[in-house]
């Protein structure tokens, strides 16, 4: 990713900085434990790639509010897409499951930006694959709209009104040096996953 | 456009540690109770198989089965080849049939090559006559990354018959673009004239070449593909070459066994090493499927290959 390029660039406008990202995953944490009721039998599941290092954030932010120790992994979707043949294949992330895996839990699928809604369909696919949750809900840290799809998400980091032309790229700490969530005009034509 | 995997030369470093990679994640694939991936639903992976094999053809099929791809499995016996039908026709054939892509083993040395261009689906070499077979180069290197980490610098030892193997030269040519250093161990009459070409050194001394050994590889004796006298008596082969389990002990502590298989067991290596724990032998055959998961997507997952040979 050239995020860290980008950060140069003038034309990109931080729409969440730090502080908000800290307060908008404090408040997902807490409707988490709301609408599982405590928490119990709940897995968070990062989406490769960033969301990974999102559902890690939500889980410390979880331990630090409830002191409970929620199950964390990682989703690689790759192999799911249904975008695979229009670009060169390429490189696929790690699916790591907690180890009770995810049958009769209930998974928190963690991403960055929902946008069309493609990768979260290819998402509940693989799940398919992996085993049989008791419920599936989505947290997102923005919702950009312009979904293609019927999917919605459960906890919402930000609701972000944006135009097709522009981009929505989120930095955090662990990758990019910095926690930010930048918008900014499209500057690859083709590049259709919005992030 | 980079289309297809014929000798582990097409591969840049870049290419091969992709596919190892790209293994490493598909192999997790093979640990859970769905094996299944649908990435290539709906394309068309033909097995053209001129020669026998057990390993190759089966790994191939479920390598192609767990990526949802549809298997068409051919063998030269029973089939049109017994009546005279050319590699051309038979290619044109399949050409018709639409596969999107052709996995070959032929007993001549550059069939896959010709076959590249008659058909347009993605050629993959496993194995041609005494050339290159790719493939198991790869899975080779992968069950060796999976033991000693990081291959750069790492001394590999291939023993036995380098002439007729297509085993060693794709690894030499693969192990030395990952920066490892390549020793051949084999009788003179059993080297290839042109050794001197590759990239590795050469040795007839196994027993001062084992000690500073990361891996030693050893090669199958391939009678059925010997028409001269290449060394005086099998036993004799086996005194000089063999990995006997007085030559096992010599090994560094960390050193890995390999065989590429099918192996004769007391002719290059004693049933005993064969057996030890330090053998990788059957764990070659597993990583086989991985790797060719990863070659198989790589080649026809995305709208064109990502490794592999220009046009």
């Amino acid at each position: 990713m050239s995020a860290a390029r980008n950060q140069e660039q003038p034309q990109y406008k931080a729409v969440l900085e730090a502080p908000e990202i800290r307060r908008a995953l404090t408040r997902i944490a807490h409707e988490i434990l709301e609408r599982t009721k405590g928490g119990s039998d709940v897995v968070l599941l990062g989406v490769q790639t960033r969301g990974v290092n999102l559902a890690r954030m939500l889980c410390r932010r979880l331990e630090e509010v409830e002191g409970l120790k929620i199950p964390c992994g990682s989703l690689d979707v790759t192999m799911y897409r249904d975008d695979l043949r229009m670009k060169p294949a390429r490189a696929i992330g790690r699916t790591e499951l907690p180890g009770d895996g995810i049958d009769d839990k209930v998974v928190v699928l963690v991403d960055d930006v929902l946008f069309s809604g493609r990768t979260i369909r290819a998402a509940l696919d693989a799940l398919n694959d992996l085993g049989r949750p008791r419920a599936v809900q989505l947290a997102v840290l923005v919702d950009r709209g312009h979904r293609e799809l019927p999917i919605r998400a459960d906890y919402v980091g930000k609701n972000l009104p944006t135009s097709l032309k522009e981009t929505v790229k989120v930095l955090l700490g662990d990758v990019d040096g910095r926690d930010a969530v930048l918008l900014g005009p499209k500057t690859d034509p083709k590049g259709d996953d919005g992030k | 456009m980079k289309r297809h995997l014929i000798s582990a030369a097409d591969l840049s470093r870049d290419d091969a540690l992709l596919v190892l990679d790209t293994a490493e994640e598909l192999a997790r694939v093979s640990s859970r109770s769905v094996k299944k991936l649908p990435t290539l639903r709906g394309r068309t992976v033909v097995n053209l198989f001129f020669e026998d094999s057990t390993r190759t053809r089966i790994s191939f099929e479920a390598a192609a089965k767990r990526l949802s791809a549809d298997v068409i499995n051919f063998s030269a016996k029973g089939s049109s080849v017994s009546k005279g039908e050319s590699l051309k026709d038979t290619a044109l054939t399949l050409e018709a049939m639409g596969a999107d892509g052709v996995v070959i083993r032929h007993g001549a040395s550059g069939a896959p090559y010709r076959l590249a261009d008659w058909v347009n689906g993605n050629v993959v070499n496993a194995g041609d006559g005494t050339h290159e077979h790719p493939t198991q180069a790869l899975l080779d290197a992968f069950t060796m990354r999976r033991h000693l980490g990081d291959l750069d610098g790492r001394r590999i030892t291939i023993v036995g018959d380098v002439l007729h193997s297509r085993v060693a030269r794709s690894n030499v040519l693969l192990l030395s673009t990952l920066g490892a250093q390549v020793t051949l161990v084999a009788p003179p009459t059993l080297l290839p004239v042109s050794v001197g070409t590759w990239p590795c050194e050469v040795s007839y001394d196994l027993d001062g070449t084992l000690p500073k050994s990361d891996a030693v590889m050893m090669l199958r004796v391939q009678r059925e593909r010997m028409n001269a006298a290449y060394f005086p008596t099998v036993r004799e082969y086996s005194r000089r070459y063999g990995l006997s389990a007085d030559r096992y002990a010599h090994l560094p502590e960390h050193a890995i066994v390999m065989h590429p298989g099918p192996m004769n067991r007391g002719v290059e290596i004693a049933a005993e090493v064969a057996d030890s724990t330090r053998s990788t032998i059957v764990e070659q055959v597993g990583n086989g499927v991985s790797v060719r998961m990863a070659v198989l997507y790589l080649l026809l997952g995305g709208s064109e290959p990502a490794i592999g040979a220009g046009e």
